[in-house]
């Protein structure tokens, strides 16, 4: 069978991108919110300042001219991501694992030279990898050190959790996690493999890769079931607080484990992607309608969260 | 729910005005709903002969006023050394008549009167009219008017209305073998002319408003016709035609009722040996002309205020300004219903626009090597490290030279085809290079194929819209259909269903059943401990 009838899909809850488009990016995020989440400098400011783990902010650059002090600013630094602060999709994003002198290494271990390094800051200043095209800030941030337990789950790549949160409680998770296929970025276009996750536990469910199930990693071959995802009483909560933080009410958190810092917020997405029902195995409509339900919503992340699990997790 | 009630009035009140208008275009003014619909025009002549005595001459000839069923395009007078005026009284009923006038004629005198005229479909053609004043009772001599009265007696007892009245009169005047007292009124071999004119004076005898009318059959290639005797009675709403020779009530089909009421059709001073025939003509017309036309002369506000009233230039812009709502009605059905990805929104439509310019196979074949040439010289760029702005503009220059070698090398290849290219919009052929060569760089040319190809199904199935005929048409000449067009629009703008490709790309979901981790010890209570 090639299609799917949109009977089954209904009945399934599954959620189509004009249904996402009208009825809840439209309807409760309003436009003028969506330079704090477009603007990942700008997010991190206020995630910092209501107090949210963030990965930790080096330095920015700003101007052409300050590539020239490139290399200065760098210089105390053995680790560190390359970033365009109004990126999409995860492009732009250099990570840097490595440095002997003017070399850096990625964590594939590719050699860059100091010049092409200075060349990845010109494209992001004049706008490359920025939504509308327009001149871009670049963002140093230290490299988050992958949790172990994703060791055996990963290729390369820090993997991060996508978590839906809908007017303040978290509705759905996925996690996301690098293959060879996607070259070591954790971005399902390109080949990573999203795992579902059990909203109540922080167990892994079923996993896509392109859309189609599967049942192990592509390149480690261990199994999702067995996963599960650290700190998950922790993270919850904090993916809830950026609906304060922000005033989105459809709200897409990414969040990475850091083996130090526990979950770090990374970014925030105003238009989450529809992928994350298809790892999940489930729709996500009926989790949306029941948030809707709600008459007098929890006060606090914590309550939302807490709130949250108990409704969805999988029996 | 309030919102959404006000949203649909919106919808409702478009598509009723768009459609409303459309309609009202169609029935009232009569423009067609397909192209190419033609219309019969006659040109009736008539040719008035006399013989002139050698002083001034005068003629009069009564004129078609406001032919009931018939709209009138064009009349001409045309007359050597006769000066005309048109008369019009200003008494009702009282018809128009032609005056040609000159000081010296002698001998044979020719003149014309040309008409042209087209049928109107769906037009009422009673001609209400308050009860004349009955004519004076004509006098009938005995033994003609016992005959008369006994035949309007027989008459009257078969009939109940005024209009049955005058059905049977005419039946019994035309029958075959007509009644001793019929035979008595007709006397010997009647004329049209005499028949007609009993029958008028039977029915004022009978208190009936009657009177003699005449028009003329429309048969192309018809000439030295005369024109047919027809009776008008009034039923004290409206004149009712009858034709005398047939009985059958009502206007014919391909008929223009010339003369109505008593007046004679001619007359001459200073001439003798006067006469009168018509010959017909048919031509045919493009109905959306005389449309047009009979809306300009009707003042009809819709026609008067449209982009009819442009000059032909402007309006030769519109037609292809007006196509544009269609590309995007497209765009939205195949972006918001199919799902198809495009690279840019709107380029499609832009491209489309290019392609009907240099149509579709030229055209497709130029953007491809534009932009795959395009691409090639683009990846050099990338190596170069530019900045944005100076990127996207050199990728202009960059364009427009491949344009222009493009042209040369055509011209001298003796391809006049490929010198459309410059219809192509060529900031739009730059962005989509720089936007597949990014896409290129960053997910790979799979991705460049499907929002490339999708992008020029977009336009190819944009293009095939808006070159066909009907559609052309009806943007043009029903611009209120745009009304439709946002409508709809408007309504697909709301859909929250699923894309058709959301149907294939979420199909593998029905084989995936959700079921807890293999957890043993997993248990409710300890699922959010703090």
């Amino acid at each position: 069978m090639m299609f799917i009838s949109p009977k089954k899909l209904r009945e399934r809850g599954i959620m189509g991108m004009n249904r996402r488009n009208v009825n809840y990016v439209a309807a409760h995020n309003p436009r003028h919110l969506y330079p704090l989440v477009d603007n990942k400098l700008k997010t991190k400011l206020l995630a910092e300042q209501a107090g949210i783990a963030v990965p930790r902010l080096l330095g920015t650059l700003q101007y052409q001219h300050d590539v020239r002090n490139l290399h200065s600013q760098l210089l105390p630094h053995e680790k560190f991501v390359l970033k365009p602060s109004k990126g999409s999709g995860g492009k732009g994003i250099l990570v840097i694992a490595e440095r002997e002198h003017e070399i850096y290494f990625k964590p594939s271990e590719e050699a860059i030279s100091h010049d092409a390094l200075e060349r990845h800051v010109t494209n992001i200043l004049s706008g490359l990898y920025s939504l509308s095209g327009t001149p871009d800030i670049v963002m140093i941030e230290a490299m988050v050190q992958a949790h172990p337990i994703f060791n055996s789950y990963s290729h390369e790549g820090v993997p991060d959790i996508r978590v839906i949160v809908f007017r303040g409680y978290p509705v759905m998770a996925m996690l996301r996690l690098a293959t060879k296929a996607s070259d070591g970025k954790a971005n399902l276009h390109q080949g990573a493999v999203g795992v579902g996750l059990d909203l109540g536990t922080g167990h892994g469910l079923h996993a896509v890769q392109h859309d189609r199930p599967v049942y192990q990693h592509p390149d480690t071959k261990r199994d999702f079931k067995a996963l599960q995802i650290p700190d998950w009483d922790k993270l919850l909560p904090l993916a809830a607080a950026c609906y304060e933080v922000t005033g989105l009410g459809y709200l897409g958190v990414d969040i990475v484990i850091d083996k130090d810092r526990g979950p770090l917020i990374l970014e925030l997405n105003a238009r989450p992607g529809l992928a994350i029902q298809m790892a999940n195995g489930v729709g996500i409509r009926p989790r949306l309608t029941q948030v809707e339900k709600i008459t007098t919503p929890h006060r606090t992340p914590e309550e939302r969260a807490r709130w949250s699990q108990e409704q969805f997790a999988i029996r | 729910m309030h919102s959404r009630a006000k949203f649909m009035l919106v919808v409702l009140l478009l598509l009723t005005a768009g459609f409303g208008l459309t309609l009202y275009k169609h029935l009232a003014l009569g423009f067609p709903l397909w192209p190419g619909e033609r219309t019969q025009v006659w040109t009736i002549e008539a040719k008035i002969e006399f013989q002139a005595r050698g002083g001034s001459a005068v003629a009069s000839f009564a004129l078609p006023d406001a032919p009931p069923g018939m709209v009138i395009l064009d009349e001409d007078f045309a007359s050597p050394n006769y000066g005309f005026t048109e008369l019009r009284q200003n008494e009702p009923d009282s018809p128009r008549r032609a005056l040609w006038s000159t000081r010296e004629a002698d001998g044979a005198q020719t003149l014309y009167y040309r008409l042209d005229v087209y049928e109107k479909t769906n037009e009422n053609t009673d001609i209400v009219s308050k009860p004349p004043k009955l004519a004076e009772s004509v006098e009938f001599e005995e033994p003609f008017l016992t005959a008369a009265n006994t035949l309007i007696e027989e008459v009257e007892k078969n009939s109940g209305s005024k209009q049955t009245f005058t059905l049977e009169l005419l039946k019994a005047l035309n029958a075959p073998s007509p009644s001793q007292n019929v035979q008595l009124l007709l006397g010997n071999r009647p004329s049209d002319s005499y028949k007609a004119q009993l029958a008028v004076d039977l029915l004022t005898l009978a208190q009936i408003p009657a009177r003699k009318a005449s028009g003329l059959f429309l048969e192309s290639g018809r000439r030295r016709q005369d024109l047919i005797n027809f009776i008008e009675v009034h039923d004290g709403e409206k004149w009712l035609l009858f034709d005398q020779s047939t009985g059958k009530q009502g206007i014919p089909e391909h008929f223009i009722l010339w003369q109505r009421g008593g007046q004679s059709l001619l007359d001459v001073e200073g001439g003798y040996s006067s006469r009168v025939n018509f010959s017909i003509i048919e031509n045919t017309y493009a109905t959306r002309n005389l449309a047009v036309q009979y809306g300009k002369e009707a003042d009809a506000a819709l026609v008067d205020f449209s982009i009819y009233s442009l000059p032909i230039e402007e309006q030769n812009a519109f037609k292809a300004i007006l196509l544009v709502p269609i590309g995007a009605i497209i765009v939205v059905i195949l972006r918001i219903l199919v799902g198809i990805r495009t690279s840019g929104t709107f380029m499609p439509i832009l491209i489309a626009l290019a392609f009907i310019k240099t149509s579709l196979i030229p055209g497709l074949m130029i953007f491809l090597f534009v932009v795959s040439a395009g691409l090639l010289i683009r990846s050099y760029l990338s190596r170069l490290n530019l900045l944005l702005v100076a990127r996207i503009s050199a990728v202009i220059i960059v364009v427009i030279g491949l344009m222009a070698a493009l042209s040369i090398v055509s011209q001298k290849l003796g391809f006049s085809q490929a010198l459309t290219v410059t219809f192509f919009p060529m900031i739009i052929l730059a962005w989509t290079i720089e936007r597949m060569s990014i896409l290129w760089e960053e997910e790979g040319p799979r991705e460049v194929l499907v929002q490339g190809g999708g992008s020029l199904f977009v336009a190819v199935l944009a293009y095939l819209f808006m070159t066909n005929s009907v559609v052309e048409y009806l943007t043009f000449n029903y611009p209120e259909l745009l009304l439709v067009n946002l409508a709809c629009i408007l309504l697909l703008g709301q859909y929250t269903g699923y894309r058709l490709t959301e149907l294939r790309r979420f199909q593998p979901i029905s084989d995936i059943t959700v079921t807890a981790a293999d957890k043993p010890e997993k248990s409710d209570n300890d699922v959010h401990k703090p």
